[in-house]
């Protein structure tokens, strides 16, 4: 499967290396840290990352050996990944709100020895199951405050590990000889990384990443979308999902580019406008978060911003897409765009930090049509890719001027795709995965025997554009007992495009009608509540009010609508539906760590609600265990009103 | 961390003690021959129900009212009468019940006001801005900002504080005090009026400041089990009067403090 790279090394140390030699003096990585941006070349990167591979060695990791990454993107942990690499250890990042058993889960599964964490909360969490991780030895970290007490007999700052490893490189030309053979020994077909899916179908299998189809498929791309050492990106995506080991890390250093770490979580979004990436990746639910907030924002604005906001939006609806695409777009049109570029959608961009953006994607989930074209419209080449952490990432993207909202691109470079007879969609690409961790089974699962990997997921080429067009998962796909067709994710898609709405789960396999259970948006429907003088204490007071029950019921019977209009699809209307006492959330289970919903465990978990929405009751009990952050269980009750719609005509005739 | 002036006190050593005072408002005892001690390096816990004089203790402590009768011993130097500058400067710093913040500012500037003391050069230097009055500042800003990073509140550095939610207003006025250097820092009700989270939040903030700068910490606090958790030694008033003091195992076992509390049958 090893092809051309473009002459590039086969390691990603050799990369960094090889980018030593020709971006020295350029910045590698930036980090917010008291305020202002510290930087880091990438000579001194290189630097660093051997003097923590010294260090690491001389504490014991070796060849093969397997190191958790668990924490935020911070350098530190980024140059975790680099050192293990440098000496041919395996990198696991686990996405740092783990709570401690899924932690455990992926520590114990992946045999780890050795774990870099961020601070004393991931300390606290891997040593609270210590006592079931009998392979972990030893746990460096990188902020150091509070845990000044610890025993340190397993416990290390790695700021510490690399002041060891310099010193000891400098002193000592056995050990500087003993890692220079270490890197050249290092080949393209190792393991660089493993990386544990988030398990929407259960628990998370370790995909496990070699060097040379890493650097392949990150060349690829690169190229597709002429990136070099002088992009720079905002690293804010979770360390351990595959988008941001590829996006930034793969992608940075076999483009050069440099990679910018938040000060933190919460300051990301003020910290993208300071840093003004060039490469953007947001997937659809941070983008929608992004436009509720701006919003929001509008509504508090005086009449005349307003008044010109909503003008100039429309003919950004109007020519903004075609100017993107370089489509003949009439002089007025033109004029007008230019004017609103520098009243409206400029200080907008600027305001989001979008400004120096060149390219922009979006994955992970379907996107509303209307949130993909407003950016679009304001000036953002925002274009959708899809990939799977097996592909290592991308299996197609959208070309510039190419660009669709209901179909994720055609296959890029050197990736080959067909589908098979039951619609699913398989692929083969440069970057694809060498098998699942010590899982032999599973991977045997997902290959097919000429060698394609299944994705899970239903989908078609369009025939209109050709590009590949992804319904749902392919096992989620499903039909009423009359028959009709019945894709959840298309439903809930439409739903989800309200600001009000921020979640739904919508229900009708093998049953006599559709129905739905919403999570509602709290800051969309909160600030509707503060304009609104509607009074409540709590999330679970506000859900159930009945003027929020009239509001959604308002926004449910449009996509009834818009249902009726589609011949395939009219058939699976809203006819019921509740909303949800409490927001679904990672921490029990209901979502994955990527924000996505976990179907099976929800019917299990509000089956009784699941019920009383097909026995017609007007109400329902339900009862759910809660897990606060800090691993606390709880228990939250509540009763659950549920609402009758009236299907849209067109749909009374197809059941008839 | 360190104030200035004074002598060194070792840790677990008398850094301030209460002797004999009494404070009145016209007729209205708000505290009688109240004595105790705060050791350096100690969470020292003023509890009691309300109206017990537990404000109006701390309000003696650093010089906002004086006390008709009784002497104040800090670091060593006795006194009767001292201000709430002389107070700030010998290195005691406070927050208050109210949140009493600059409103309109940031919280960057409102913590950089925590450092008015520490800033040497004269206010015709600091409109220059430049060469030692700008070093100053940088300084300063320094200091600053790893107070910021020390609460986590990097995400609200420019949001004036007046939008901030109580919780956060809070923690800036904490970041206010600490700007200060203080030796002893005085907190009047930290934990009023927040949730679960927050509370615990602050709890984790009072303790790491005491461990990582080794700060000597009073408090006053209605939420006992806060207070159990935190305080190495609690002293208990009612109406004005101490009924208890000690750790605050045996204080929660005192008849008398169970009976200010629970109420008792006459």
């Amino acid at each position: 499967m090893a092809h051309d790279a473009g002459g590039l090394p086969n390691t990603f140390t050799k990369l960094l290396i090889r980018n030593a030699e020709l971006f020295g003096s350029r910045p590698a990585m930036r980090h917010k840290d008291l305020g202002i941006w510290q930087t880091w070349t990438w000579g001194e990167t290189l630097e660093n990352v051997r003097a923590y591979a010294a260090g690491l060695h001389r504490l014991g990791v070796n060849r093969g050996d397997t190191i958790a990454i668990v924490g935020a993107n911070r350098p530190k942990l980024y140059w975790s990944v680099m050192a293990a690499q440098m000496i041919g250890a395996i990198p696991v990042p686990v996405y740092a709100d783990a709570v401690a058993e899924e932690l455990r889960f992926v520590l114990a599964h992946a045999e780890v020895r050795f774990a870099a964490v961020e601070d004393q909360e991931q300390v606290d969490k891997i040593q609270s199951v210590q006592d079931r991780l009998p392979k972990l030895e030893r746990m460096i970290y990188d902020e150091t405050r509070g845990l000044r007490d610890y025993d340190h007999t397993r416990l290390n700052s790695i700021g510490s590990v690399i002041d060891d490893g310099r010193k000891t490189l400098a002193a000592d030309p056995a050990l500087r000889q003993w890692l220079d053979a270490e890197i050249e020994n290092g080949k393209g077909s190792d393991p660089s990384i493993i990386l544990y899916t988030s398990g929407t179908t259960g628990a998370s299998k370790g995909v496990v990443l070699t060097n040379e189809r890493s650097i392949a498929a990150a060349a690829d791309t690169v190229r597709f979308d002429h990136l070099g050492e002088n992009d720079v990106a905002l690293a804010y995506l979770p360390l351990a999902w595959v988008g941001d080991h590829y996006l930034n890390y793969a992608q940075g250093m076999v483009a050069g580019f440099c990679m910018a770490c938040p000060e933190n979580a919460d300051t990301a979004m003020s910290d993208l406008r300071e840093i003004g990436p060039t490469f953007y990746f947001a997937p659809p639910r941070t983008l929608e978060l992004l436009l509720t907030r701006v919003m929001i924002r509008m509504e508090d604005a005086g009449l005349l911003k307003r008044k010109i906001f909503h003008y100039f939006l429309g003919v950004a609806r109007r020519y903004g897409e075609a100017i993107l695409d370089r489509r003949p777009v009439p002089l007025p049109g033109r004029l007008l765009y230019w004017l609103g570029d520098i009243l409206v959608y400029g200080p907008l961009k600027n305001v989001l930090g979008f400004s120096r953006v060149r390219t922009a994607y979006t994955a992970g989930e379907a996107i509303g049509p209307d949130l993909f074209a407003f950016y679009r419209s304001i000036g953002l080449n925002l274009k959708q890719l899809y990939g799977q952490t097996e592909a290592f990432l991308y299996v197609t993207a959208q070309p510039d001027g190419a660009i669709f909202s209901d179909t994720v691109g055609p296959a890029c470079p050197n990736v080959d795709i067909k589908i098979n007879e039951n619609g699913e969609v398989l692929f083969k690409s440069p970057g694809m995965f060498t098998g699942y961790f010590k899982d032999d089974g599973k991977t045997a699962e997902v290959m097919t025997p000429d060698g394609y990997v299944k994705t899970g997921d239903a989908g078609f080429f369009d025939e209109k554009t050709g590009q590949l067009k992804i319904i749902d998962r392919a096992k989620d796909v499903g039909h009423l007992v009359n028959g009709a067709l019945f894709a959840p994710k298309y439903i809930e898609n439409k739903l989800k495009f309200y600001p009000n709405i921020r979640e739904v789960v919508a229900l009708g396999d093998k049953r006599e009608f559709v129905t739905a259970m919403i999570n509602i948006d709290l800051t969309a429907v909160g600030s509707w509540a503060e304009r609104n003088n509607v009074v409540y204490a709590s999330y679970q007071e506000l859900a159930g009010h009945p003027l929020v029950y009239e509001m959604i019921a308002k926004h449910v019977d449009e996509v009834n609508r818009s249902l009726a209009q589609d011949k395939m699809m009219a058939g699976a209307q809203i006819h019921r539906f509740l909303i949800l006492h409490k927001e679904l959330d990672a921490d029990d289970g209901e979502l994955t760590r990527t924000q996505k919903v976990r179907r099976g465990f929800i019917a299990e978990r509000y089956s009784p609600l699941i019920t009383a929405l097909y026995d017609g009751s007007k109400e329902a009990d339900i009862s759910t265990q809660v897990t606060f952050e800090d691993g606390r269980q709880g228990t939250i009750s509540a009763r659950v009103k549920i609402h009758d719609m009236q299907p849209a005509p067109a749909a009374l005739e197809k059941a008839a | 961390m360190r104030a200035t002036g004074g002598p060194d006190i070792a840790v677990g050593d008398v850094l301030l003690s209460v002797e004999n005072v009494s404070l009145a408002f016209g007729g209205v005892k708000a505290v009688s021959d109240v004595s105790f001690d705060i050791r350096k390096g100690e969470i020292r816990a003023i509890i009691g129900p309300n109206g017990a004089g537990k404000t109006s203790m701390l309000n003696v402590i650093n010089g906002f009212y004086q006390p008709q009768h009784g002497r104040i011993t800090f670091k060593g130097a006795t006194r009767s009468k001292m201000r709430p500058y002389e107070a700030a400067e010998g290195g005691i710093a406070r927050t208050f019940q109210n949140v009493a913040l600059f409103r309109g500012m940031t919280a960057l500037d409102n913590i950089m006001a925590g450092r008015t003391l520490k800033m040497r050069k004269n206010f015709v230097w600091q409109l220059l801005r430049h060469g030692p009055a700008l070093r100053e500042e940088v300084e300063h800003r320094h200091a600053v900002e790893a107070i910021i990073d020390f609460l986590k509140i990097q995400e609200i550095r420019r949001t004036p504080v007046g939008r901030l939610p109580y919780g956060l207003q809070k923690r800036v006025e904490l970041g206010r005090a600490l700007a200060m250097e203080p030796e002893l820092l005085l907190l009047d009700e930290p934990m009023a009026g927040m949730n679960l989270e927050e509370k615990e939040d602050m709890s984790r903030f009072i303790l790491d400041v005491n461990d990582h700068f080794g700060t000597t910490i009073a408090l006053i606090e209605h939420d006992m089990g806060v207070v159990m958790d935190l305080s190495d030694r609690v002293v208990v008033l009612d109406h004005g009067i101490k009924i208890a003091d000690g750790t605050p195992d045996e204080v929660r076992s005192d008849q008398k403090v169970i009976d200010a509390y629970l109420g008792v049958a006459h």
